[in-house]
């Protein structure tokens, strides 16, 4: 995974509320058996609307999208935060987030950050009002940034450290292996078995 | 302090604890099927990692199935590309998979309890939200991402931050005609879509402990529409007389031994859950939604609801665009709003007791002219008890579609879809837009109410079918 410390770019604001990993990535992307050349199907039916925040010349190249509450809802689709990377994005704010997605991304390195709604619309009015504004969003010192606008946010210090060094999951539990074999030592015998080995 | 259930079975999962880490928790019980596992299992041969537990893991293959001519080679080559990578990669990693065309194959949420294999006190994970189905069971049941899938391949554990909980108590008994999908839909539209978030929801109550496995297994099935992480509801008597007898449950000493340990899966009388939210049963009734999320819903008796009644402007906002993509008028009666497809089956509602409600309804009547129904048992052995039962015959007698099973028009991932305005009453789980196929339009309801609404055309339930003629009465 690719370390998160900090990013600024310009933002994209969402005005939408339960935004469905349905419509992050439409399902009949879903057959793919790779991680990547998702990016056209980032919100592929709302794109379709030339008014659409995505298609406006003004948010071309944006790198952080602000969206209204619970964002990523829905579909355990890793391929969801995959769209959203492969777009070019590097990190999504909104006041709040389905568990699913949250982790998701979190393992990916695309950095989910939960602000209040009343900053999440400061940010919306600031990048619709002034769309060139560079938003800072800083992992070091978990704290959004823009003109006017400084918000803390909260992320647990566990993830926190695996996205500032770029952690692979797997190597770290990998770490405690004895711990795992002994755990299975321990567990019952009526515990179901899919097949004998 | 006492327990709950769910604090109980994920304490005696814990294979390591540290203070500042997350608890490292074993998985009891890894299902996979086709869409979410490629890439999990390309990274386990770039590392050069094995499956570790090939023998707590299971994979079936459903979303990207056809329910029609499944004796052919499968029309969408990057369908049949994504379904022949599964069973390379299961035979490669040493992997029991259930194909199609295989007499156990069919939705993993299905198969799991089917077979037995989903038992109280265990932890079940898939690449599948709809995971929470086998809470039903009094298991920690989750849905997880890919890369998760690869964390369990390779360990058999999951890294999980602690969760929350939240008891859901159903008093009293549920009026006549009011089923476990009603049930959930309106406690979904009551705590809303995030309000479950971060939450273990414990189903529990009077109404709760009446409910049938397959019943139980619909309510927390819903549990992700309501945003938690997992619904349960505590094994009982019930629960023990499902699973005996089934082929992966434990027999003789083992099974005394389970049943046991299974006696202990109860929330303490001292526990104390971090929300409690009480719902009385006699209040509810046939419940349909009307928008583009699931907590946008309403007893059918009701009326499309005007965005401008709601308080939250953000709730505001969303509902005026779900009416403008449904199509719908504020005001309009849900009760005259006419479908063209109703749709029986899914993860949610595709099991035998789901499809024998449905064929009470429509048995000896007909379908409504320009209305197209699907019958999709949820797996091969559900349509075979069906077609034992008969049950195919009064779907085919009505004018409805019997199919071969898998996820089929719950999601817009095999050839069973929705056109553009195309509007559905189903028996499945998501009213997103675009869920059901680009631009189609969908209500969720209970099989009662999917069955009567193909009946008359509109959005109905068994109690306005008196109207309808019985086929012997035409």
């Amino acid at each position: 995974m690719e370390a998160f410390t900090t990013h600024a770019g310009r933002a994209v604001p969402l005005r939408r509320s339960n935004v469905d990993t349905d419509q992050i990535i439409p399902a009949h992307w879903l057959k793919k058996v790779t991680r990547d050349g998702f990016e056209d199907g980032l919100f592929e039916s709302w794109r379709r609307d030339p008014e659409f925040v995505l298609n406006q010349e003004a948010y071309r190249g944006a790198t952080v999208l602000v969206a209204g509450p619970d964002f990523g809802t829905g579909s355990s689709r890793e391929h969801a935060v995959w769209a959203l990377q492969n777009y070019g994005f590097k990190a999504v704010i909104s006041p709040r987030f389905a568990d699913i997605f949250r982790g998701n991304s979190l393992k990916n390195g695309l950095l989910t950050v939960v602000l209040p709604q009343s900053t999440v619309e400061a940010l919306w009015d600031l990048v619709e009002r002034e769309p060139n504004t560079e938003v800072t969003v800083d992992l070091v010192t978990r704290r959004v940034t823009a003109p006017g606008i400084e918000a803390d946010f909260d992320l647990d210090e566990n993830a926190r450290w695996r996205l500032l060094e770029g952690l692979d999951d797997i190597s770290l539990t990998l770490r405690h292996e004895g711990d795992i074999a002994d755990f299975e030592s321990r567990r019952p015998v009526y515990k179901p078995r899919t097949q004998a080995v | 302090m006492g327990r709950t259930l769910a604090e109980k079975v994920w304490d005696d999962h814990v294979v390591r604890r540290v203070e500042g880490e997350p608890d490292l928790l074993y998985i009891d019980l890894h299902l996979l099927h086709e869409v979410t596992s490629p890439q999990a299992f390309d990274g386990l041969r770039k590392s050069g990692r094995r499956v570790r537990r090939t023998d707590l893991t299971i994979a079936t293959e459903d979303h990207n199935t056809p329910t029609l001519d499944i004796d052919k080679p499968i029309a969408d080559p990057v369908s049949r590309t994504q379904l022949e990578t599964l069973r390379k990669n299961c035979v490669e990693f040493g992997v029991r998979l259930h194909s199609l065309g295989d007499a156990e194959q069919g939705v993993v949420h299905v198969v799991g309890p089917q077979l037995g294999l989903t038992q109280p006190g265990t932890t079940v994970v898939c690449g599948d939200s709809h995971t929470s189905t086998h809470g039903a069971f009094g298991a920690l049941a989750f849905g997880i991402g890919t890369s998760q899938v690869e964390h369990v391949l390779a360990t058999q554990t999951l890294p999980m931050a602690p969760f929350r909980t939240m008891a859901v108590t159903v008093t009293g008994e549920l009026p006549a005609g009011v089923t476990a999908k009603d049930l959930i839909l309106a406690i979904i539209a009551r705590i809303g879509t995030g309000g479950g978030q971060g939450y273990v929801i414990e189903y529990r109550g009077e109404a709760i402990e009446k409910l049938s496995m397959e019943a139980r297994m619909t309510i927390c099935n819903m549990s992700i529409e309501a945003g938690a992480r997992a619904g349960m509801i505590a094994p009982d008597e019930t629960t023990f007389a499902y699973l005996r007898g089934r082929d992966h449950a434990p027999r003789g000493e083992d099974w005394d031994a389970a049943v046991a340990y299974w006696r202990t899966l109860r929330t303490d009388e001292d526990a104390v859950f971090d929300h409690e939210v009480v719902i009385d049963a006699a209040t509810l009734a046939p419940f349909v939604t009307w928008g583009t999320n699931p907590g946008q819903g309403a007893p059918l008796s009701e009326a499309v609801p005007d965005p401008a009644s709601f308080d939250d402007p953000t709730d505001r906002v969303a509902a005026e665009k779900a009416l403008e993509y449904m199509g719908l008028t504020p005001g309009q009666p849900l009760r005259e709003i006419a479908v063209d497809t109703v749709f029986v089956g899914s993860c949610t509602n595709g099991r035998i007791e789901d499809l024998r409600s449905a064929a009470e309804v429509l048995r000896g009547r007909r379908i409504a002219d320009g209305v197209r129904m699907l019958v999709v048992p949820g797996s091969v052995r559900v349509a075979l008890q069906a077609v034992e039962e008969g049950l195919d015959k009064v779907f085919t007698a009505a004018g409805a579609e019997w199919r071969h099973a898998g996820c089929s028009m719950c999601l817009g991932m095999n050839p069973d879809q929705l056109s553009p305005g195309e509007r559905c009453a189903s028996t499945s789980n998501r009213n997103f837009e675009g869920r059901q196929g680009k631009g189609g339009r969908t209500h969720l309801v209970s099989p009662q109410v999917a069955a009567a609404t193909a009946l008359t055309g509109r959005l109905a339930s068994p109690a306005d079918l008196a109207d309808v003629p019985t086929l012997a009465e035409v």
